[in-house]
């Protein structure tokens, strides 16, 4: 990630896609893997790992996003549904079966990536812009059901309390706790994403992406892995799901709502399409964005606007600079901050000696 | 008429008369994905700014009614030639899901601002209509959708005639058919492409102006726009005929449910309705009732 090679030298495809490009990656890494298993939780407080939390969860949801926009081309809009089947899926094992978290978060998983995968039905037969409109249907309908049947939302306000997770008696009460629960499931997140675009169905994913008439001629199964895709995405946003249900200790439809689809394909966009890496930073930079404006306007805002009406500010500021930033890196970068990444990185490989 | 009929007459009633107007803001984004085939997530959000526009011409001082219409109407034309300049015309050619993610950017931006610029109360769209409704038989349909059901039919016809006849209309079909192609025989593309925003913008300043008046303005009129899409997919991206059918047939679906299932399940169902309805017509008809189907080639 931050080492300078001097140049390519590999010789064989096995060497092209290794995890770890060179040795000194796995340097790389192990010192990444100090500074957030040692350093971050010693250094911030309470307040602040409550923040890194949620980036820890968000990076779980755009990366299962960014494996169906980014690598496989079918777009979904109905993400926000996804997680919230994932949420009250464990949150009702969780209190009336008693279950513990390690079997609710992958039961929420599963039962999300199900009723993804029917969502994702209709991708045999529609696509583009047809299908962003299917899977909006399916996150209104799935809505809608939630809210209606008191059976799955638990009756009043349709939400749901759940205990906080506990492993051998030890309950995670604390954000320092909870941090390290986030960090296990975001860093496994992160490996097996890593993993499945470099297997066989992450390549038939791009293919079907890149043109899916002529992946299905050189003999990919386009129906099949269409729904694996939406499948294994769905799983990640019912994990999703189950981590913000576990981190805020409670399941709530309001969480999952279409604002909340679009705020996931919003990180992948600024993040980059179709990179790992660019899902972590846009996760990362739309989910620490509302706190700098927040901030901001806490500190400047006072000057323009009457403290009484600072929320709708507030909440209304954070939509328009979250839409400029939308187009303003789809107009000027549409690769991202991965792409801006690279760029740094490109300058610095030679640098100082860039001729 | 037993007591049975008179209600499911009123309830159909009503589903035409709304569903009329669904179609009057349909027209506006079929007009754009006809031409340029860019699918904006953002048209509730338009109806809502030319709501507030013409709130806040309506309300000032001096203005004559018609003033004020054709001031809201010329504001969203520019508004919209301004916008395929700044965002749009970057994206020619890039995958759909950009152009998708740029208009739904777009309404966000357009979700945020007016609390920021006009408050966040909801504001009256004052027109000099009378209150009286009309009465069809048991059935009472109120004068603004009257008058948007005549609007949506005039608009339809003008544009039917004018995509047929007109040589613009024909041109703009031409740009629609291949772009290419189009640019060989000597057409403007990119003029065509602010031409069709422009009529969208016409399309959605009428809208705003009706359902304005209709529900009041504020940021919820935007969510008129979530039911812009079964309409459309119902009656097909490309056809102005299929937006209009599309309409009376989401407006019939939600009326009726309104009136049949939602005192057994709650509430709601009128919401979602059009959406079932629409993924079963797209298994199906994958391209609409009326849409053009393409073919790929590799």
């Amino acid at each position: 990630m931050f080492h300078r090679e001097t140049g390519v030298f590999k010789t064989s495809y096995a060497s092209d896609m290794a995890l770890y490009p060179l040795p000194i990656a796995r340097g790389t890494v192990t010192a990444l893997l100090v500074l957030f298993i040692v350093i971050v939780p010693l250094v911030f407080g309470e307040y602040y790992l409550s923040i890194i939390n949620l980036v820890l969860i968000s990076i779980v949801g755009a990366l299962g996003l960014n494996i169906l926009v980014g690598y496989t081309g079918q777009i979904s809009i109905g993400h926000g549904a996804f997680m919230s089947v994932g949420a009250y899926t464990a949150a009702n094992l969780a209190v009336r079966a008693g279950l513990p978290f390690w079997i609710t978060l992958p039961a929420g998983g599963l039962m999300a990536a199900i009723v993804g995968a029917v969502v994702g039905i209709p991708s045999l037969r529609i696509k583009g812009l047809y299908l962003a409109i299917a899977t909006l249907a399916g996150q209104l309908i799935i809505e809608w059901i939630i809210n209606h049947v008191p059976w799955i939302s638990g009756g009043t306000q349709a939400s749901i309390q759940v205990p906080r997770p506990s492993l051998f008696g030890f309950e995670m009460k604390t954000q320092g706790a909870l941090y390290f629960f986030l960090l296990f499931f975001a860093l496994i997140a992160i490996v097996a994403a890593l993993n499945l675009v470099r297997s066989r169905i992450g390549r038939a994913f791009v293919a079907i992406r890149d043109q899916d008439i002529a992946a299905e001629i050189i003999g990919i199964d386009i129906f099949r892995y269409k729904l694996i895709a939406f499948a294994i995405s769905s799983f990640y946003a019912g994990v999703c799901g189950v981590l913000y249900t576990y981190y805020f200790g409670i399941a709530n439809y309001e969480q999952f709502q279409l604002g909340v689809s679009i705020e996931y394909l919003a990180m992948i966009i600024i993040g980059g399409l179709g990179s790992v890496l660019g899902s972590i930073l846009g996760a990362a930079f739309v989910a620490l964005l509302p706190l700098v404006i927040r901030t901001v306007m806490e500190n400047v805002g006072g000057f323009f606007f009457a403290a009484n009406e600072m929320a709708t500010v507030v909440s209304s500021m954070r939509l328009v600079i979250f839409g400029a930033l939308i187009i303003v890196f789809l107009v000027l970068e549409p690769e991202g901050l991965n792409r801006l990444w690279r760029n740094i990185r490109n300058y610095f490989r030679v640098w100082p000696f860039s001729y | 008429m037993g007591e049975d009929s008179e209600f499911f007459f009123s309830l159909i009633v009503n589903g035409i008369s709304i569903g009329m107007l669904y179609a009057l803001i349909a027209l506006g984004f079929v007009l754009v994905y006809k031409a340029t085939e860019a699918l904006n997530f953002a048209q509730g959000e338009f109806v809502m700014l030319s709501g507030y526009i013409a709130a806040a011409l309506l309300t000032a001082k001096g203005m004559p009614v018609i003033g004020a219409i054709i001031g809201t109407i010329a504001i969203m034309v520019g508004f919209s030639f301004a916008l395929e300049r700044v965002v749009l015309r970057p994206l020619l050619g890039r995958p759909i899901v950009a152009v998708i993610m740029a208009t739904i950017g777009l309404a966000a931006i357009l979700r945020g601002l007016p609390p920021l610029t006009f408050g966040a109360e909801t504001r009256a769209v004052p027109l000099p209509i009378g209150d009286d409704p009309l009465v069809i038989g048991p059935a009472t349909v109120p004068p603004i959708q009257a008058i948007g059901f005549v609007v949506t039919l005039i608009f339809l016809g003008g544009f039917t005639w004018f995509f047929r006849k007109s040589r613009t209309g024909v041109a703009l079909r031409a740009v629609a058919e291949n772009q290419q192609v189009a640019a060989a025989m000597g057409i403007n593309v990119e003029r065509y492409f602010a031409l069709a925003w422009a009529m969208a913008g016409v399309a959605s300043a009428v809208s705003g102006i009706v359902w304005g008046n209709m529900l009041g303005v504020d940021v919820q009129l935007a969510l008129v726009g979530l039911k812009v899409f079964p309409v459309v997919i119902l009656g097909g991206l490309d056809s102005i005929a299929g937006a209009v059918v599309g309409g009376l047939t989401v407006g019939v679906v939600e009326s009726l449910t309104a009136g049949y299932v939602d005192p057994y399940v709650g509430g709601g169902t009128k919401d979602f309705a059009p959406y079932l309805l629409m993924i079963v017509a797209l298994m199906f008809r994958p391209y609409g009732l009326f849409g053009k189907r393409k073919i790929e080639r590799v």
